[in-house]
């Protein structure tokens, strides 16, 4: 029973902040500053979500995390499939698991 | 474009994102039971909560014996991020009939939120989002999130639950996979991320993760206000 209560409580929480834009969002226009800073939002999320937690996938082994991140980076540098990327850094960060770390 | 052609651009876009969830989402199944949940609890989670490191927590926490009302609060902090997210997906919705929105507004993630504002090739960017597309991309990611969770809690009793380091990576790769070709379209945009993860890691310092990513978010972010001149 507690574990239900749990569920349906996460579920609400977790969906409320999701849906509260889309209720009122269309009664509202909002000025070009405000704008500028939704533009950049994806920019300014992406970042903080890449780091520093691209140290933390090891443990005590951060330049692990760091090897990974890079490769990444040099992979979407040219611009390849984004699922190759992602190949990349795991193949990368695997092999140095293996031989390295 | 016809629907059909959105759809599979959609599901497309989505595919790496179900492949990113897979594992990680048969690992948290198999926790889940492992944890003394059962088949049926663990894959509703999935099911209604859909929020991936909120679930982790939650049940961790569970397991060991935190009340009720301590984890839902936890998970609502947790995921007070998905508010900006929203917003900026729902600014980009505008014209979608309602019931559109309050659907689609539940299957915005970290990683769907990433691939629906940054991802996709050049010539889907620059359209506007259209509602078959945005579900396609969101339902395949949840599809890999839900089977991955039944599947995992089904092999509960062989199968290993913790995270790999690889899983881990594998996100990651998404999320700078995802950034690093239209931040290097401009100087501006790839400024305010370089300034986010530098304002997360001093945040980080005295916060919780979850509260440095939010701040660090708005702050970057406006950063934007006084750099970007329109149109970019």
């Amino acid at each position: 029973m507690k574990i239900l209560v749990v569920i349906i409580g996460m579920a609400i929480v977790t969906y409320l902040p999701r849906l509260l834009p889309a209720l009122f969002l269309d009664r509202v226009k909002f000025p070009a500053w405000f704008e500028k800073w939704l533009k950049s939002i994806p920019y300014a999320v992406l970042g903080a979500l890449i780091f520093p937690g691209v140290l933390l996938v090891e443990k005590d082994q951060p330049l692990l995390g760091l090897a990974g991140g890079i490769t990444a980076f040099f992979l979407a540098l040219l611009n390849i499939h984004i699922t190759l990327v992602m190949a990349g850094a795991i193949v990368v960060v695997i092999l140095l698991q293996f031989y390295i770390f | 474009m016809n629907p059909g052609t959105k759809l599979i651009q959609g599901i497309k876009a989505g595919f790496p994102i179900a492949l990113s969830y897979f594992p990680i989402a048969i690992a948290f199944g198999a926790l889940a039971v492992q944890s003394r949940l059962t088949w049926v609890e663990a894959t509703l989670m999935s099911l209604i909560v859909y929020a991936g490191a909120s679930q982790f927590v939650g049940v961790s926490m569970l397991l060991a014996g935190a009340g009720a009302a301590q984890i839902v609060i936890t998970t609502l902090f947790l995921n007070m991020r998905h508010l900006i997210m929203s917003l900026v997906v729902n600014d980009q919705m505008r014209d979608f009939p309602q019931a559109w929105k309050n659907l689609l507004s539940f299957g915005i993630t970290d990683e769907t939120f990433a691939m629906l504002t940054l991802g996709g090739s050049d010539d889907i960017q620059d359209q506007q989002l259209t509602p078959v597309y945005t579900a396609g991309l969101m339902g395949t990611a949840y599809l890999g999130w839900v089977s991955g969770t039944a599947l995992g809690g089904l092999g509960a009793s062989f199968i290993p639950s913790d995270l790999t380091t690889a899983m881990k990576v594998g996100l990651y790769g998404l999320f700078i996979g995802l950034l690093v070709p239209p931040a290097r379209k401009s100087i501006n945009f790839a400024g305010i991320a370089l300034a986010s993860m530098m304002l997360n890691a001093l945040l980080g310092q005295v916060l919780d993760s979850g509260w440095a990513i939010v701040l660090a978010t708005v702050g970057a972010a406006s950063l934007g206000i006084l750099i970007i001149r329109e149109p970019e």
